[in-house]
């Protein structure tokens, strides 16, 4: 599975990539949402995926029984998952005040902080 | 959100909804959940309340604001965590008490830093996302 | 010219006098170090500051150290204290006092630091202070300029230095000066040259070496006491400091010696022609000061027992000297409203001590026995016939020592005993605050000649010691050495400087149409700097475009071409990829999850590229659902869940995705991401072929239940065995909430606001 996944990742880095080249900045988050669940995945997969044994101990055992799923990656994935939630929507709260202000969603007309030098100069 | 079923059938899913939270959050030590996962049930279980009545009576019903929740849980976990350091060991080490007993398998129950900081954990993912979702309800 | 105070004004404030008074003590408590150390036990003081990197707060008082510590403290004491009473009532004094004072601190870490990245942080808070001491007549755009030189130029060679000493720390293994030094020379290293020319860069600079010379008399449009404390005594001295610390491991070599002679030489040698070409009584001095660290310089090219006593012995002198006459200057100004040598004379009529302590000074920068400048520079001359370019460097010291000689003749003779001249005020004698520093010196500058051997024994022997880096003899520090060729020098010494000393009107004449003539780097400097700007300006323009999308491209791009680069370089055997065991249900997941990609990338609705979004989610939770990862699969089902609710929030106020006009879909962009798609599934592939080191999941696996008390492995690392990365998450997300909010309801308020208003 774990070559499947990788060409999954593959898939989903080209469009997170394809989407954060645009110009509009709804495509460009919707990239970063690509890129997040793109990440996810390596995490997930450079851990080796197990199927069907969750890392659980067994009441009265003292250690899980058998293979089960690595629970390292599990954790950082998850911490992950929350923190790209709040990337994400940061980064919406930003897209929609500059669109507030600027009424664009055009980045490359988003020139508040480095407006375009007079070309006569 | 103008559907009358959705209105009164919210008042109960959202109990249910935050009782499971809990219920998440206090098994998350032995079985699937735990503070992020019991987080994101109570937030849902407010957000689908605020979509049902709106957002100011959602506020309402939380009695505090979710930064102010947000706040707090950061700082229990952040207690749970200094207590090791008061108990000399390195800081964020768990520590365990028992009750009625010495150990977890003469023990009633346990008093520990670990459950505490989880619980810290699930107000700061509770306040965080509906501190964010409350402000996008409103001011978009 | 002089930013004069009022006279009247009261000096005693709270700011002068404790910044004094704590000098002053900080003196004291060196004074106590000197019979330990002058017995040959350094002390070592440590305090662990980024253990990992093997940077500590170390600090380590050895001869060396202690004299320029001593020296630092005492001088710097009498500098405030005559600083207070020279800028009474200026209106920026309190600021003036705590830049002198953290520059003081600056420079005692500076000379105490055992750590060599302590010493950088300390050498750059001297050039940040000591900008702002030479900036201090802030409206004054001459001022500013030269401050920004200044600090530009050491700045500068403050990087190289730190590039050298991480050279230096990597190729001994440590960062403590003491042990790099304990470790021997570094020559023979492979860095060795390159170490050494870095190290060179930060000590020339700093100590004003030609070419790097011109900052140090701009630097003197600070206010006087400034000019007595860094550009003469203190901070200048810090390359020449540093080439007294690091002499154990970089000296001996050819290009060590070749360099230090050199350069020392022909700044001593040009600085000192400069000195007499001076008209300003200040600027003369300031010339008289670049000889001074050409000339340390030089002597430190040597290895020999008499090259390293005459720069420390020389060293002491100087800071005595110098700084005593620079006070007296500011004295003879602040009386007689000017500095310029051809209206100035007579003075030590109305003031007599001033022109004492004057004299006592000139004394010792002539080298007139009994004062100790006498010794050091016959030490210099025995010195200088030992090192390996005798033939060079005695015929250099000898025109230096002469026009030092010349020099002091004008300098402290001339406007005190010289016939009287046409003064533009009445003048007086100074107030004793401004006396006790120059007098102090003065007299300082005669015991230590009188009786050598206690200044040899306590300050100059242990510091000579400490740049060799092994005993030396010692016995050298004589004022009577007998009838040899050092004292023949002296006498040839005095002859040449007298006559110079007549002759220097005519000298100066000509001087200055040499100067005229010559190159200016001064000038030169300032081309530079504008060339410089222009060219950042094009090259800015060139990078930061301010269009997001090529930031991103060139970012992606990099990327790409980085790791093809290294699979490319690197042979990184067959990779084995196997399907095998795949049940439909796989399959299906996979299709459904690069369907829903395919759709978020190809689609123009909005509606369709959220559910397309959310097929991704949930296509992904169930990959972890299949693999054994309940909790991730829960968090992200959840989360996918609250996405599309902010989506949707968000949507309501946002325009479509394709606005009119806008180039949506472009081929580079699509070539670009398939390249990086597939690099970074290649990645992937061959980190998953590559045997998988379980040793931190097996230790989580057994230590879940029996030590943690959890049967959730994952719960237990997240709360548990890494509680403190959690902490640092959950502080992400509260951070990011906070942002968002602060960013929609914070504008909205500050609009409401303004709306109210109107």
């Amino acid at each position: 599975m774990e070559a499947l996944t990788a060409i999954v990742i593959g898939v989903l880095t080209a469009g997170a990539v394809y989407l954060m080249l645009a110009r509009n900045f709804m495509r460009f988050l919707f990239g970063l949402i690509l890129l997040s669940n793109a990440a996810n995945l390596t995490i997930f997969a450079s851990g080796r995926m197990t199927k069907g044994a969750p890392a659980l101990v067994p009441y009265g055992e003292e250690t899980p029984v058998g293979v089960v799923g690595n629970a390292l990656p599990q954790a950082l994935v998850l911490t992950a998952i929350v923190i790209g939630f709040g990337l994400l929507a940061f980064t919406l709260a930003l897209a929609f005040e500059a669109y507030r202000r600027m009424d664009r969603i055009d980045t490359d007309e988003m020139r508040f902080a480095e407006p375009k030098e007079d070309t006569n100069k | 959100m103008n559907s009358i079923i959705f209105t009164a059938a919210a008042r109960i899913l959202v109990a249910l909804l935050f009782v499971f939270s809990l219920f998440m959050l206090l098994r998350g030590h032995h079985l699937p959940g735990g503070g992020f996962i019991g987080g994101l049930i109570g937030a849902v279980s407010f957000i689908v309340y605020s979509l049902a009545r709106g957002p100011a009576e959602a506020r309402q019903a939380l009695r505090m604001s979710p930064e102010a929740i947000a706040a707090i849980g950061l700082g229990i976990a952040l207690l749970s965590g200094m207590v090791s350091f008061f108990m000399g060991d390195p800081l964020f080490t768990g520590q365990w008490y028992w009750v009625g007993g010495d150990s977890y398998e003469t023990a009633a129950f346990s008093i520990n830093s670990v459950l505490i900081f989880d619980v810290g954990v699930y107000l700061v993912v509770l306040g965080g996302i509906l501190s964010l979702t409350y402000a996008f309800e409103e001011e978009t | 010219m002089a930013e004069h105070s009022d006279p009247n004004a009261p000096w005693k404030t709270p700011a002068g006098m404790a910044t004094t008074a704590i000098t002053a003590l900080l003196f004291l408590f060196f004074l106590r170090y000197l019979p330990t150390v002058a017995a040959g036990e350094p002390v070592r003081w440590v305090i662990p500051w980024i253990p990992s990197l093997d940077v500590n707060l170390s600090f380590w008082i050895d001869g060396l150290s202690l004299m320029f510590a001593l020296l630092i403290t005492g001088i710097g004491a009498m500098v405030m204290l005559y600083a207070a009473r020279y800028l009474a009532g200026h209106p920026q004094y309190n600021r003036f006092a705590l830049y002198l004072f953290s520059f003081m601190l600056s420079m005692l870490g500076l000379v105490l630091a055992d750590n060599v990245i302590a010493l950088f942080v300390f050498w750059e808070l001297t050039t940040f202070t000591s900008y702002l001491l030479i900036g201090f007549s802030h409206t004054d755009p001459k001022s500013r300029r030269n401050a920004l030189q200044a600090l530009l130029l050491t700045a500068a060679g403050g990087l190289a230095l730190l590039a050298g000493f991480i050279m230096i720390g990597v190729t001994q293994g440590t960062f403590e000066l003491s042990e790099i030094n304990a470790a021997g020379s570094l020559e023979g290293q492979p860095f060795y040259m390159l170490i050494l020319i870095l190290v060179l860069l930060g000590a020339f600079t700093k100590s004003a070496q030609v070419p790097f010379h011109f900052w140090l008399p701009n630097a003197m449009a600070a206010p006087t006491p400034v000019s007595a404390y860094l550009h003469s005594a203190t901070m200048v001295k810090g390359g020449v400091y540093l080439l007294a610390r690091m002499h154990p491991s970089l000296s001996g070599s050819d290009a060590w010696i070749w360099a230090l002679s050199v350069f020392g030489a022909v700044t001593a040698v040009f600085a000192s022609f400069m000195a007499l070409r001076q008209t300003d009584l200040k600027q003369t001095l300031a010339y008289t000061t670049l000889m001074a660290l050409g000339t340390l310089t030089m002597f430190l090219a040597g290895s020999t027992g008499y090259a390293i006593t005459a720069a420390m012995t020389f060293l002491l002198v100087h800071s005595l000297y110098k700084a005593g006459l620079f006070l007296m200057i500011g004295v003879v100004d602040h009386a007689t409203g000017t500095r310029e040598a051809g209206v100035l004379g007579g003075l030590s009529k109305t003031m007599p001590i001033t022109g004492a302590a004057a004299a006592a000074a000139a004394l010792a920068m002539a080298g007139i026995p009994p004062f100790l400048g006498f010794i050091a520079k016959e030490v210099a001359y025995a010195g200088a016939l030992e090192m390996r370019l005798w033939l060079f460097i005695v015929p250099m010291a000898l025109i230096a020592f002469a026009l030092m000689f010349a020099v002091a003749g004008i300098v402290a003779y001339k406007p005190f005993y010289g016939p009287q001249g046409d003064l533009p005020r009445e003048p007086h004698e100074g107030p004793w605050p401004m006396l006790l520093g120059p007098v102090t010196l003065g007299v300082l500058g005669l015991l230590f000649g009188l009786l050598p051997g206690i200044g040899a024994y306590y300050l100059i022997e242990p510091a000579v010691d400490a740049v060799l880096g092994r005993p030396d003899t010692g016995g050298r520090v004589k004022l009577w050495a007998g009838f040899n060729l050092p004292l023949l020098l002296s006498l040839i010494t005095f002859a040449v400087g007298f006559l110079l000393y007549q002759k220097h009107l005519q000298l100066r004449e000509r001087l200055a149409r040499i100067e005229a003539r010559a190159p200016d780097l001064d000038a030169g400097w300032d081309v530079f700097l504008e060339r410089f700007m222009a060219f950042s300006k094009v090259q800015t323009r060139v990078i930061q475009t301010g269009v997001l999308r090529q930031y991103m491209f060139a970012t992606f791009a990099v990327f790409a071409v980085t790791v093809l680069f290294t699979f490319l370089a690197r042979d990184l055997g067959a990779l084995s990829v196997s399907f095998t065991g795949l049940s439909l249900m796989e399959w299906g997941v996979a299709l459904l999850i690069a369907a829903g990609a395919v759709l978020v990338v190809l689609t123009s609705s909005r509606i369709v590229a959220l559910v397309a979004l959310g097929v991704v989610g949930i296509g992904v939770a169930l990959i972890f659902i299949m693999y054994s990862a309940p909790d991730v699969a829960i968090t992200q089902l959840l989360v996918e869940l609250l996405v599309v609710v902010l989506l949707a929030f968000a949507f309501l106020k946002m325009p479509m995705l394709d606005t009119k006009g806008a180039q949506t879909h472009s081929f580079a962009n699509g070539v670009l991401a398939v390249v990086v798609g597939s690099v970074t599934t290649l990645v992937i592939l061959f980190v998953v072929d590559t045997p998988f080191d379980r040793r931190l999941t097996d230790f989580f696996e057994a230590a879940s239940w029996t030590e943690a008390f959890g049967r959730n492995i994952v719960n237990v690392i997240l709360v548990d065995f890494r509680t403190l990365d959690t902490f640092g998450e959950i502080a992400v997300v509260m951070i990011a909430a906070l942002g968002a909010f602060a960013l929609l309801k914070g504008f909205a308020k500050a609009r409401a606001a303004k709306e109210d208003r109107k």
